[in-house]
């Protein structure tokens, strides 16, 4: 897997940085991190409270991550606190690095943070981005169950989706799987803003049928903004970058662990896309 | 000098002003249209009660009472843009300075549930600190849940609160919406030092102060203390005998394993017969002495067992232990840069009383263990077990909680404290006996990393003492002499200050705050560490201060309120905080890093005296002074009494309640496959068997990204999505391919002998070690001994035998002991008296390396057409095993499968070399429930049917057909191997008893061959049965 990495870095100059974002609670950044220095980044990991202080420092980055977590305990709600402050600090510096052409990733916490601070699912296609966040049209509610689930679901990844990061996945049934560990990540919006997403290619992944345990809205697991650069979702892509990750390997065929892990394509595919956008 | 204090949001500070502030109510519910999965589960619960009468519809809201003078504008903001979500949430703010007051709408009760005051509400402050960060505005917060009950009357509302939404202890309940007009305030603290005054007392008058005091010190402790004093010439002041009673407690210093005991052995009880007789065996073990009249004198328990065995294992070869029992978490290598630490703790009391707050600070003080181990560790890893009664025990007694809820607790308690702070609980187990009902027993493992230069701190004269964390309040004082009590129905109230609930987010912020102090990049920012658990100051400063002494200013800490008194601060378990020796040039360095993550500290004084004294100070007065020689030194050690008894000891296991799986089954010596297979399908619903994957899925166990083998493996199953993994096994360096499998061992069944009982938990560890293919030669384990009073010299006796077990099999298996913890006197006394004891309970846990990940083997069957050997003997020792439960065993089969401490390692060395060699496809550790439910485990989660002929099992002697399916021997492995690989499996497991007992097929059947029929189910009805078992 890593001779795959090693092809894919031939090259490549000079190396993209990538920026992950960090808070009291946040803790899946090391895993982020390992995602995006596995696709080739420089990274560097920063807390919010001293990118705040200088939000320009944000401008030298070409890939940036929201990682999942606990962010300020999730006390109120998953993600409540965290979004209030960055609407607050660093929301333009991050509206900028899009417009720019830097994908972001948002998995889980991220996700429930993006949705918040008016960076998901974003302005239509076309328009500009707020000066002012906007208010929040899509939520991640409490689990049907009402508990906090682990575990490893079907995803389906619709053709039509505009994803830098989702788009054409090598993998089988059996590695089309993702694991998900939460229990705020219930997708809700009204039926207009589901429509827009469903009409955009902004549906980024699904849940299969089997596995649609938190009861989200068209069993969706992920969206992206209208440009396919911002990612959120409630899986955990960066917990699926090495096979031994996965909850049957010692049962998968040899043909099947020739590519790279689907978790790791996906940081691939931004990292190859960001690329082409900063050569 | 002056305190250091920052508060990088101030979020928590009480205001200064204490003119009464207006306070505002936010309810936060779901929007009309939107699902209320809150109130629905609520509502889901209420059915599980079984109540007579159940509301026609719940309804649940968040309830922010805010006290602080906001606008209008300002609180409407933090309503509608912090407190509730514009898509899926309305909020509806009531202000005390306006007429407007919450209502419940008619034919609907209403049950408000708030923290009492006091209490930590990890929530409110979030809630402070985001206000603050949105307004700049300083407020106080209190949280609550609103829950509106439809259709149903005040009394069972109330009932509802009691037994669903409300621990007493901690929470009030409100019959209406609770809108208060001020916050209870604590009053500012006047200094008195009190002095005890005990020169004068009499024998009779030291123990009642000792019981009356919380002191629970013994009576020769106390006289203890009264010379001491005498000789001082003065009374010892209240702060001053706390901090000698935490000391002393059986908690921190272990006196009853650490003590000398007069062990003998009733040798003419015919129950004794065939037994371990130590008086026989007791030559050449370290600190023995052995009287004419078979009596043995054990000089330091712990140290002549346990520790021995890992100190001679070290003289004899072992290079790989870096620091044992020395530190807060025994230290291991992993590789040439880290090390790995590993702390298993119990935290029963507390959780007895208020299970989700119990289980918290559990799991929360042992994860401080290991960040407090040598320099600090990394957690990379969390392991539960619990032991609680069957949750369809028949009644409870008064002051006790329901299992069912304690176990529902705990498990919340765990994975919101372990899933914040971002480690996974990968491994654990839970055991049903009803003798638990009264002590329900809870372990929280921790395990670390650490680069190998941090394995050792050493504090230095001078350095300043740092406290980093959360504030000091009233939480859990006397938590560390009350866990050397016995329960009793009043405890609930009496002991009520010493629950604590934790703030996860606190120690998360903590943590990563300590670990850029260690990893600066000038070096390690601190000399030394170690964490607050019980006892608060008084134990971490006197541990790290026991060679130097200490000047103590307790009037810098921050405290959660107003009002703490100096032996209040000293001796308070308010979670969350950790000491650190920081030399005065880098104090600055500390601050900065505090400050970027958000925590608090102050520097609570210096390191070093010359007279060595550990002394208090509170704004310029002394009013405290310990000599931390007579602290560590001068507690008395009285000699224990113990006897073996074999008899009662049998009589007290053979008390338990009767079976209620049932097969209906009487033992038949000529049962048939039939038979068999009912009597497999009630075993694998037996909750000590069936899946846990409703605890499991709960607890975020792939959180850093590091797992490996998971806790449950192979195919979906039922609603378990896997069979039961023998070891978790995690990648903790991203670096490096190298793994680490955890595990654990547990024979409470075996409780008859607590010899054969340690034997056994240590020979499943290692099973379950060896078989995911763990480093055979490489496995260090810990010892967490649960047990009723020491006071009654039988149950002494039995915690001998338990000790001499751990160090007969460590050696055996060459597996030293790294760290250990004890919890005795674990029993309740009901109302009407009965004592009710706790089956002896030792816990063995232990990790090892697995040299290259991707060589791991799970225990789900791979392949059709494989061949599944048996390795190990079984015999007809039938006593104590699950199918024992299941009915009445005859006279021959009643003896307790004892574990040859010789079969035992060369069968784990013989399957470990198998693995090593890639001979394996799948391996099972043979243990509860014997071969059939191991080999049904195997084929369910591996989607394949199996044939299988248990009357091929090697044996030595005449084994009847029902033990060779469901006999619990040790040492036994379940293999699966390809055709093709059998030669070189015999060669593997040369002079090793196995047998090749089945093979697995590509139907979806279970056959059973004996003899003259074979039996069948589909293995999806195995795997239901096993899934639902616990659900």
């Amino acid at each position: 897997m890593s001779s795959i990495m090693v092809k894919k870095q031939a090259g490549r100059k000079p190396t993209l940085k990538a920026l992950v974002i960090t808070a009291p609670g946040i803790n899946c950044d090391l895993e982020l991190c390992e995602g995006f220095a596995l696709a080739g980044c420089a990274v560097e990991s920063e807390l919010l409270s001293r990118l705040s202080r200088d939000p320009s420092r944000i401008d030298a980055f070409d890939l940036i991550g929201l990682p999942g977590g606990f962010s300020y305990g999730d006390d109120i709600a998953a993600g409540r606190i965290m979004a209030a402050l960055i609407r607050q600090s660093i929301y333009p510096a991050l509206a900028h690095a899009v417009e720019r052409g830097c994908p972001i990733m948002a998995p889980c916490n991220g996700f429930q943070i993006a949705a918040q601070a008016g960076l998901l699912p974003g302005p239509a296609l076309g328009s500009a981005w707020p000066v002012e966040p906007a208010v929040a049209s899509v939520a991640l509610a409490p689990n049907e169950t009402g508990r906090f689930n682990d575990a490893w679901v079907g995803m389906e990844v619709p053709t039509e989706t505009k994803c830098v990061w989702t788009k054409n996945l090598t993998s089988t049934v059996t590695t089309s799987i993702i694991p998900c560990a939460h229990g705020e990540g219930r997708f809700v919006a009204d039926d207009e803003t589901i429509d827009q997403l469903e009409a955009n290619g902004q549906i980024a992944m699904r849940y299969t049928a089997n596995d649609h345990f938190n009861g989200s809205r068209n069993r969706i697991a992920g969206i992206c903004d209208s440009t396919g650069l911002v990612f959120g979702l409630m899986p955990h892509p960066e917990r699926y970058l090495h096979w031994t990750q996965h909850p049957r390997w010692t049962r998968l065929g040899a043909h099947e662990r020739e590519v790279a892990p689907p978790g790791l394509q996906m940081f691939q595919n931004a990292v190859e896309h960001a690329a082409r956008t900063f050569a | 000098m002056a305190a250091v204090t920052t508060q990088p949001e101030s979020p928590n500070r009480i205001p200064e002003s204490s003119t009464p502030r207006p306070i505002h109510r936010v309810e936060v519910r779901p929007r009309r249209g939107q699902i209320d999965s809150r109130g629905a589960s609520v509502a889901r619960e209420i059915e599980a009660l079984g109540l007579e009468r159940k509301p026609r519809r719940v309804d649940h809201a968040l309830v922010y009472l805010i006290e602080g003078n906001l606008s209008n504008e300002e609180l409407h903001r933090i309503a509608d843009e912090l407190l509730a979500d514009p898509v899926t949430q309305v909020a509806e703010v009531h202000s005390s300075t306006r007429a407007s007051r919450p209502a419940a709408a008619p034919g609907v009760s209403v049950v408000e549930v708030h923290p009492l005051p006091g209490v930590t509400d990890p929530a409110a402050e979030s809630v402070q600190a985001a206000i603050h960060a949105l307004t700049g505005q300083t407020v106080r917060v209190r949280t609550g849940q609103r829950v509106d009950l439809h259709g149903v009357d005040k009394a069972l509302a109330k009932s509802v609160g009691d037994r669903l939404l409300a621990n007493p202890v901690i929470h009030a309940i409100h019959a209406e919406p609770y809108f208060p007009s001020s916050f209870p305030d604590g009053k500012p603290y006047e200094l008195a030092i009190r002095e005890v005054r005990i020169s004068k007392l009499s024998a009779k008058e030291l123990e009642v102060l000792s019981r009356e005091g919380h002191l629970f010190l013994s009576l020769e402790e106390m006289q203890a203390v009264q010379t001491e004093y005498r000789r001082l010439g003065r009374e010892p002041r209240e702060i001053e005998l706390e901090t000698i009673a935490q000391t002393w407690s059986e908690h921190c210093v272990h006196k009853t394993l650490k003590s000398t005991v007069r062990y003998r052995e009733l040798q003419a009880d015919p129950a004794f017969a065939g037994q371990f007789s130590l008086t026989r065996n007791a030559a050449g073990r370290p600190g023995h002495e052995v009287a004419a009249d078979g009596t043995i004198t054990i000089k330091n328990l712990l140290k002549s067992s346990v520790a021995a065995a890992t100190h001679e294992l070290m003289k004899d070869g072992i290079d790989w232990c870096l620091s044992v029992f020395v530190d807060n978490a025994g230290v291991v290598a992993f590789d040439e840069e880290h090390a790995v630490c590993f702390k298993c703790e119990t935290h029963n009391r507390p959780s007895a009383i208020e299970p989700y707050g119990g289980a918290a600070t559990g799991i929360g003080g042992c994860i401080r263990d290991v960040m407090g181990t040598g320099l600090g560790a990394k957690p990379i890893a969390a392991t539960d077990v619990f032991c609680v009664a069957h949750p369809d025990i028949s009644e409870v007694p008064t002051g006790c909680l329901h299992p069912r809820r304690t176990l529902t607790q705990v498990v919340a308690g765990v994975r919101d404290y372990g899933n914040r702070m971002g480690i996974p609980t990968l491994n654990g187990a839970v055991w049903f006996d009803d003798n638990y009902v009264g002590n329900p027993l809870v372990y929280c493992g921790c395990i670390g990393l650490m680069p190998r230069w941090a394995v050792k701190g050493r504090v230095v004269r001078g350095d300043r003492i740092v406290v980093l964390g959360g504030r000091t309040g009233r939480d859990g004082i006397h938590g560390a002499t009350f866990s050397s009590a016995e329960l009793t129905d009043t405890h609930a109230d009496e002991f009520s200050h010493a629950v604590q609930i934790g703030n996860a987010i606190t120690e998360k912020k903590t943590l990563d705050a300590m670990l850029a102090m260690r990893d600066h990049a000038g070096g390690c920012l601190y000399h030394g560490t170690t964490d607050c658990g019980a006892g608060g100051f008084s134990s971490a400063i006197g541990e790290l201060a026991s060679e130097l002494g200490a000047s103590v200013y307790l009037d810098r800490a921050p405290t959660k309120y107003e009002g703490l008194s100096p032996t209040e601060i000293w001796i308070s378990e308010a979670q969350e905080r950790m000491v650190l020796s920081v030399p005065s040039e880098n104090i600055a360095k500390v601050a900065a890093i505090a400050a970027d993550h958000g925590v608090e500290w102050c520097e609570l004084g210096e390191f070093g005296r010359d007279d060595k004294d550990i002394v208090l100070h509170w704004h310029g007065t002394e009013v405290g002074r310990l000599s931390t020689a007579f602290l560590h030194q001068a507690i008395p050690m009285p000699i224990k009494e113990a006897v073996w008894d074999a008899s009662w000891a049998q009589q007290q296991r053979a008390n338990r309640r009767p079976a209620k799986f049932n097969a209906g089954g009487r033992f038949k010596t000529g049962a048939s496959a039939a038979d068999a297979l009912k009597i497999l399908e009630e075993l694998l619903a037996h909750p000590n068997l069936a899946s846990k994957a409703a605890i499991i899925r709960q607890y975020d166990h792939e959180v850093q990204g590091s797992s490996v083998l998971k806790p449950l493996v192979g195919v979906a199953v039922g609603k378990s999505g896997g069979g039961p993994g023998d070891a978790a096994v995690i990648r903790p360096k991203a670096s490096s391919t190298r793994a680490l499998a955890i595990a654990n061992g547990l024979a409470t069944g075996l409780g008859a002998d607590p010899y054969v009982m340690a034997l056994a938990a240590i020979d499943e560890c290692v099973r379950n070690l060896v078989a995911v293919g763990a480093d055979v030669t490489k496995i260090a384990i810990l010892d967490n001994f649960c047990w009723p009073s020491c006071k009654d010299p039988r149950n002494m006796g039995a915690l001998v035998r338990a000790c001499i077990g751990c160090y007969d099999a460590a050696k055996a298996f060459r597996a030293p002991f790294i760290s250990g913890k004890d919890s005795l006197n674990n029993q309740f006394v009901t109302e009407d008296g009965r004592t009710i004891q706790i089956p002896p309970t030792l816990l063995i846990s232990g990790f090892a390396p697995v040299v290259d990940a991707s060589k791991a083997v799970s225990m789900d069957a791979k392949r059709a057409g494989s061949h599944l050997v048996l390795v190990g003997e079984t015999s007809e020792r039938l006593g104590g095993s699950h199918l024992a439960l299941l009915m009445t065993l005859p006279v021959g089969s009643t003896a307790l499968a004892a574990p040859s401490l010789v079969d035992g390692p060369r069968n784990a060395h013989a399957v470990a070399a198998a693995i090593a060699q890639g001979l394996v496809l799948a391996c099972h550790d043979c243990s509860e429930g014997g071969l059939l439910v191991a080999a049904a485990e195997m084929a369910f989660s591996g989607g394949l049917g199996l044939q299988i002929d248990p009357r091929a099992a090697s044996t030595s002697s005449e084994v009847s057909f029902l033990a060779r399916c469901f006999a619990e021997d040790s040492s036994r492995y379940l293999l699966e191997v390809d055709a093709s690989k059998l030669d070189a499996l015999a060669t593997a497991l040369q002079g090793v008893p196995h047998a090749v007992v089945g093979s697995f097929t590509s139907s979806d059947q279970f056959e059973v061959k004996d003899g003259s029929a074979t039996g069948k189910t589909s293995i999806k009805s195995l795997g239901d049965r096993w899934s639902g078992g616990l659900t």
